[in-house]
């Protein structure tokens, strides 16, 4: 262990639920997106989801809020090393957008891209099973735009880059193929209980 | 069936600028703090000797983390402010945040002979090799990655066409201000020199620089705090700035 000289850390309490090499962000909820915050009015948001799917289907505003909605209620890791607990996000669950398009068994991994053109890349298992949302709200409000208003994936149980801001669909495919940060150093999964920060971690 | 590589149908999507090798980002080494340089009253140059560094390109940003005696770690990203070179050393530019941790212990415990660990240099996205014609703008803090660049520039003689907008509250916080040429533009937003008026960065700011764009066009680097990223960038864009020619990095 390198001990460094004169550091002793804030006065800290083990915090349940926080992740190795993270601290508790507190109320702050940084904003990093490296592209410009497009303007993107609700009616003109779409999320599509295709790729190896039995139906491709695309959903207007309207059409996604008619599905059955779902709220997250946790904690969210951000890859630059700050946690955010006690986070409320309102939305649908993935699952019941993947059940109307109805994956082909050949399906394991999704490309996520959002309006603006940005992509993440996540194993088909990270996205099912009530673990992934398109999320509308925070905190009983319309999603600000720089946090990815109208609409943004939320897949809480891995680093929030994966959490694709004004989300525009996802492309189903049979391989995994790095996404916008995986192909500038980032880890392929980015899960933060295994510290996978960058490629090789 | 194997579906081919897929291509976002949207504008931004740019890629990084750099190809990224993984060499040093994921092998924690011990950098030696060998000096420190003070910048304006809230931020300091911190220099380290790391022998085994593998070289970074401006833009690039490191992983740096501090060990207690009870074993527990804080780590934060911090950006190279120094240009590559060979000499073994890089520099970080680090403001004393309020209550920071980290950057608590750089302004008000580090001295020279401490060590610390880092890794990288991380993500080609923000990179810039010294190849495009680069419009650079920052604020605070923001600017240290743009100070590589301007660096880098004039270490190698780059002749390709460079620009600063520096934005700080007042001449006194305006961090590397005795190293700005002719290619920067201070830009004071609570205090000014005598004769230079005071505020934001604005589109008329902008508009001559965007006017006399070299050919192909300007790549600009935005980096500063959320708010001021998102207004430079959306200034950009309504002074004619295509998106996908606007690379941001955010302090959160």
């Amino acid at each position: 262990m390198n001990v460094t000289r004169g550091f002793t850390g804030r006065p800290r309490v083990h915090r349940p639920g926080l992740p190795p090499g993270q601290y508790d962000a507190g109320d702050d909820w940084p904003v990093l997106s490296a592209e410009v915050t497009p303007d993107l009015a609700p009616a003109d948001w779409t999320f599509r989801v295709d790729g190896l799917v039995e139906e491709p289907r695309t959903w207007n505003w309207e059409q996604a809020h008619a599905l059955p909605g779902s709220v997250y209620e946790g904690d969210i890791h951000c890859v630059t090393s700050w946690s955010k607990f006690g986070v409320r996000f309102g939305g649908v669950s993935l699952d019941a957008f993947l059940a109307a398009v109805r994956p082909l068994p050949t399906a394991t991994h999704a490309v996520a891209y959002s309006h603006t053109g940005y992509t993440t890349n996540l194993p088909l298992t990270d996205l099912t099973g009530g673990k992934a949302w398109i999320a509308f709200s925070h905190d009983g409000r319309p999603l600000a735009p720089e946090h990815g208003g109208p609409a943004r994936l939320l897949v809480p149980h891995l680093y929030f880059w994966k959490s694709a801001k004004w989300i525009a669909g996802l492309k189903l495919l049979d391989h995994d193929e790095p996404g916008f940060w995986e192909q500038n150093g980032y880890h392929a999964r980015g899960n933060p209980w295994e510290e996978q920060r960058y490629s090789g971690d | 069936m194997t579906e081919t590589t897929f291509t976002p149908p949207t504008r931004f999507a740019i890629p990084g600028r750099i190809a990224v090798t993984h060499q040093g980002a994921n092998v924690w080494q011990t950098a030696t703090l060998t000096e420190i340089r003070r910048e304006t009253p809230r931020a300091a140059t911190f220099r380290f000797a790391v022998p085994a560094w593998v070289g970074h390109v401006p833009g690039q940003h490191l992983q740096l983390r501090l060990t207690a005696e009870d074993g527990y770690r804080a780590q934060r990203h911090y950006s190279l402010a120094s240009a590559p070179d060979d000499s073994g050393h890089i520099e970080l530019t680090l403001d004393h945040v309020e209550g920071g941790e980290v950057s608590g212990w750089f302004h008000g415990e580090a001295r020279p002979g401490d060590r610390v660990e880092v890794r990288g240099p991380v993500s080609g996205f923000f990179a810039w090799p010294g190849d495009r014609p680069a419009l650079l703008i920052g604020a605070g803090s923001g600017v240290v990655p743009l100070m590589s660049m301007v660096r880098h520039h004039r270490a190698r003689g780059l002749g390709v066409p460079l620009r600063l907008l520096v934005s700080a509250r007042s001449p006194e916080e305006l961090i590397y201000a005795r190293e700005y040429g002719a290619e920067t533009t201070p830009v004071f937003t609570r205090s000014a020199p005598p004769g230079t008026p005071v505020g934001r960065i604005a589109a008329a700011h902008l508009e001559p620089v965007l006017a006399e764009a070299p050919p192909g066009g300007w790549e600009a680097y935005v980096c500063g705090s959320n708010a001021f990223a998102e207004h430079a960038s959306r200034l950009l864009v309504a002074a004619g700035q295509p998106v996908d020619r606007i690379r941001i990095e955010r302090f959160g």
